[in-house]
């Protein structure tokens, strides 16, 4: 049996990760374990003073399931943004593996498949030091894991795709700092959405990165519900498919050339 | 169009270098050199890669300081007047140094505020400057976007922003193709013609031939031989060098003693042997009447290429 | 000493012409952070006590802190990533060393900018912060050379750090020092919520030196301490600038 070839371009892209291991470590566990002593622990015990509960749980257990979802977003968004410019422009190994049997599509399919099996393994040992933290009840907790790689699929496709078409890295740091960053701030990660101004609250939802926390944080606190759940996996599959519509149409013209 | 850069008529020399060295750490790259280069001449320093040349240049471009001997660029010392001498001299390094965030004209326009140049002043002369490497065309294109050939030109054209009284050019066609050289050639060869001050480093001869009045053969880190470039194949070649290739090694070797007594001298590399005569002519009239079978022959006037090849052993490509 | 290295600086202000949105979106993210932990998550903590102050809503407490921080990032962007990028690969650098500028003045431009940047930034928070009513005194004014000057120390540590960097991927380790120090500098809660020993150890960061300056200026409760802090921002620009000339110099001109 031979190897599907979108697996062959997922076991290239992880053997290059080897080398950069130190900083999807950063961006998917460490980043988030400090996030959740200062704001979780630090910011949550003057929280915890007042004898406030946020969605009826402490403000530890609320925070942790959203930074989970959030580190695999950011870390999935900056993954699928320079490394695919090496890919079609600097170092141009893109180019290199279309001169094989593998095709476009694969290409891309295998770059956000290995974007995506990175965030979940971010978001596993991310989920294991959230556990010793206290901050995860439920054992349904460990649903989060699939939830978070969603999550990061959910970005790295249609960014993947965007990637692609660009010339120059010059919008990447625009759409971390004016697209990424504020979803990381007001997508229910930190407080619920609840709190924000009602013409704001319809935007949430539109927000992949809400499905994403809303997913993570019902497991983790073990109040899952299929119907609502289902909901949410849809809108993050939903994001997956056209952005990889996107995503095969602009690698096939990128790379044809 | 007046392009050209000050017109000096009696002057001391330019570059003046006694046992000029250059050492890193236990490597030596610049072994003790004098060189001397007057105003409005070409003067090349020819030599293999790793011969000490770009050494060299970046000594006398004040970049790197010297680490044993005497030098004086323009008059002054490279040691402690860096600033004043860079401010007359025009660099075109081996490697672009272009300012990849910048357009083609802004790249001059902010290179001539280095120099701390007026404003008003550079535009005219970045507009002038364009048209010379026929870039005008290009004027707000990314650098990006540039052949290696334009990129080339367009460091020439910001190295000229300041009119400077010495340019100097580190391997100034390496990694081009033979159009894009070509139009690099002409563009330099304008600029000798208008009474600038030249001095470039090359590995090709026929850039050293086509371009430098003068010119010295560096090998080692030492200069080896100095002279025009027609000086140079008088005193160190013969006038003419027939190129032979034979079938076989074996074909070859017998051939060899023949060739011997007939040449001044031979050569053999790899793939031919090189006799070195000054009548060619009737020297292969005797080889094939004496039935000498080769592959092919060729007789040609010795170049630069032959020079080097006398005096190291080596061919300036190896 | 030379005013040639004014011309590094205008490099910059041509290159960023073309790239005002990503200049501008370097405001947005202390706005971002002050709007949804200061003011959202705020509503949950209520007020904080501050000594000497009493107690203050929780939003006005983050905000100078996220001045701090955001003076830290700018400087540190603009002499880490970018100056690297410049050095090793666009070759900036050489081509401004083929003319009269010399390393001084290449290491004084890049910082120059830095601090211009630093300080656009720090005065469109500040305005921000008023807007929002969260400044308390007329000495906020000196917030903005304060972020000045917590601009300079991370300039000249940032950019002597980018000296012995190999590769991007060493760039790691910039963020690996940035993020714990913005989050553990009294920047979200304050020294007394930390254990004893640790907080020892965070009044020796680098950042929270400007996060103490910056919230006695604009709370209005100054204390001859702020000197110490000062002065340890002072010295560690100083020293930086100079490791950082030093190593230029030598990498530059060999």
């Amino acid at each position: 049996m031979t190897t599907p070839l979108a697996m062959r371009v997922a076991a290239h892209q992880a053997r290059i990760y080897t080398r950069f291991w130190r900083s999807s470590v950063f961006a998917y566990v460490l980043s988030p374990v400090l996030f959740l002593a200062a704001i979780g622990i630090g910011l949550g015990d003057m929280i915890n003073k007042n004898n406030a509960t946020v969605g009826g749980f402490e403000y530890l257990v609320f925070v942790a399931p959203g930074l989970m979802a959030a580190a695999a977003m950011q870390g999935a968004a900056a993954d699928s943004l320079w490394p695919i410019m090496a890919g079609t422009k600097w170092i141009r190994v893109f180019h290199a593996m279309v001169a094989t049997p593998i095709r476009p599509r694969d290409v891309y399919d295998g770059t956000v498949l290995s974007t995506t099996a990175r965030a979940g393994a971010g978001a596993t040992v991310f989920l294991l030091v959230a556990t010793a933290f206290g901050a995860v009840p439920s054992a349904w907790g460990v649903l989060a894991i699939p939830g978070a790689a969603l999550c990061a699929g959910a970005f790295a496709a249609p960014l993947t795709a965007f990637a692609a078409t660009q010339e120059t890295d010059l919008s990447f740091p625009v759409i971390m700092r004016l697209g990424i960053l504020p979803l990381f701030l007001v997508s229910g990660t930190f407080f619920p959405i609840s709190q924000l101004p009602d013409w704001i609250q319809p935007l949430a939802w539109l927000s992949p990165l809400w499905h994403g926390v809303v997913l993570c944080r019902d497991a983790t606190t073990g109040t899952l519900e299929p119907g609502n759940a289902l909901v949410h996996v849809a809108a993050l599959v939903a994001c997956i498919a056209a952005g990889r519509a996107l995503g095969v149409r602009a690698f096939t013209k990128r790379l044809a050339q | 169009m007046p392009v050209a850069c000050t017109f000096v008529t009696t002057a001391p020399p330019l570059i003046v270098a006694r046992g000029l060295e250059k050492r890193f750490g236990a490597s030596v790259a610049v072994d003790g050199i004098d060189v001397h280069v007057e105003a409005g001449e070409a003067f090349g320093f020819l030599g293999p890669n790793g011969a000490g040349k770009t050494s060299t240049m970046r000594m006398i471009g004040c970049v790197s300081p010297r680490s044993g001997g005497e030098l004086s660029v323009l008059g002054f010392d490279p040691a402690t007047d860096g600033p004043q001498i860079r401010a007359r001299l025009g660099v075109v390094p081996q490697e672009d140094t272009l300012d990849l965030e910048l357009t083609v004209r802004e790249n001059v326009l902010i290179y001539g505020r280095y120099f701390d140049l007026p404003r008003a002043a550079i535009r005219t002369r970045a507009d002038e400057l364009l048209e010379f490497v026929q870039l005008t065309d290009r004027s707000n294109d990314r650098v990006d976007n540039l052949s290696g050939g334009m990129k080339r030109r367009l460091t020439i054209a910001r190295a000229l922003v300041n009119r400077p009284d010495l340019v100097l050019l580190d391997e100034p066609t390496t990694g081009l193709d033979p159009q894009a050289r070509h139009l690099v050639w002409d563009r330099l060869y304008r600029l000798k013609r208008q009474g600038a001050t030249l001095v470039l480093t090359t590995h090709y001869m026929d850039e050293a031939e086509q371009l430098c009045d003068r010119l010295v053969i560096m090998d080692a880190g030492r200069i080896v031989a100095e002279g025009s470039p027609r000086q140079l194949i008088e005193k160190h070649a013969t006038r003419e060098v027939v190129e032979l290739r034979f079938r076989s090694e074996s074909v070859q070797h017998a051939a060899l003693p023949r060739l011997h007594a007939i040449g001044a001298r031979i050569e053999e590399l790899a793939d031919r042997v090189l006799l070195y005569t000054n009548t060619g002519e009737a020297d292969v009239e005797r080889l094939q009447a004496d039935g000498l079978e080769t592959e092919t022959l060729l007789i040609r006037r010795a170049s630069l290429e032959d020079v080097f090849l006398t005096l190291t052993g080596r061919t300036l490509e190896e | 000493m030379s005013f040639l290295f004014v011309h590094v600086v205008e490099r910059n202000f041509m290159a960023y012409r073309r790239m005002w949105l990503v200049f501008l979106s370097g405001f947005v993210e202390p706005v971002l952070f002050l709007l949804s932990i200061g003011v959202g998550v705020g509503k949950l903590v209520g007020s904080v006590t501050v000594p000497g102050v009493g107690a203050i809503p929780y939003d006005m407490f983050v905000a100078p802190a996220l001045l701090a921080t955001s003076a830290m990032n700018g400087s540190v962007f603009d002499t880490t990533f970018n100056f690297f990028f410049k050095y090793k690969y666009a070759k900036s650098f050489d081509a401004m060393l083929a003319t009269p500028l010399g390393t001084t003045d290449v290491a004084l431009g890049e910082m120059g900018w830095a601090l211009l940047r630093g300080t656009i930034y720090a005065a469109a928070f500040l305005a921000t912060m008023l807007v929002f009513g969260l400044v308390e005194s007329w000495w906020a004014i000196l917030a903005i050379p304060a972020s000045m000057l917590i601009g300079f120390a991370f300039a000249g540590a940032g950019m002597a750090a980018t000296t012995w960097m190999r590769s991007f991927v060493d760039f790691d380790y910039v963020n690996i020092v940035l993020v714990p120090m913005f989050l553990f500098s009294a920047t979200f809660f304050p020294l007394s919520r930390y254990p004893e020993a640790l907080q020892w150890v965070v009044r020796v960061t680098p950042l929270y030196q400007g996060v103490a300056i910056e919230r006695s200026l604009v709370l209005g409760d100054l204390h001859w301490t702020l000197l110490l802090n000062v002065a340890y921002l002072v010295v560690m620009g100083l020293v930086g600038v100079r490791v950082a000339g030093k190593r230029l110099t030598k990498l530059l001109t060999p």
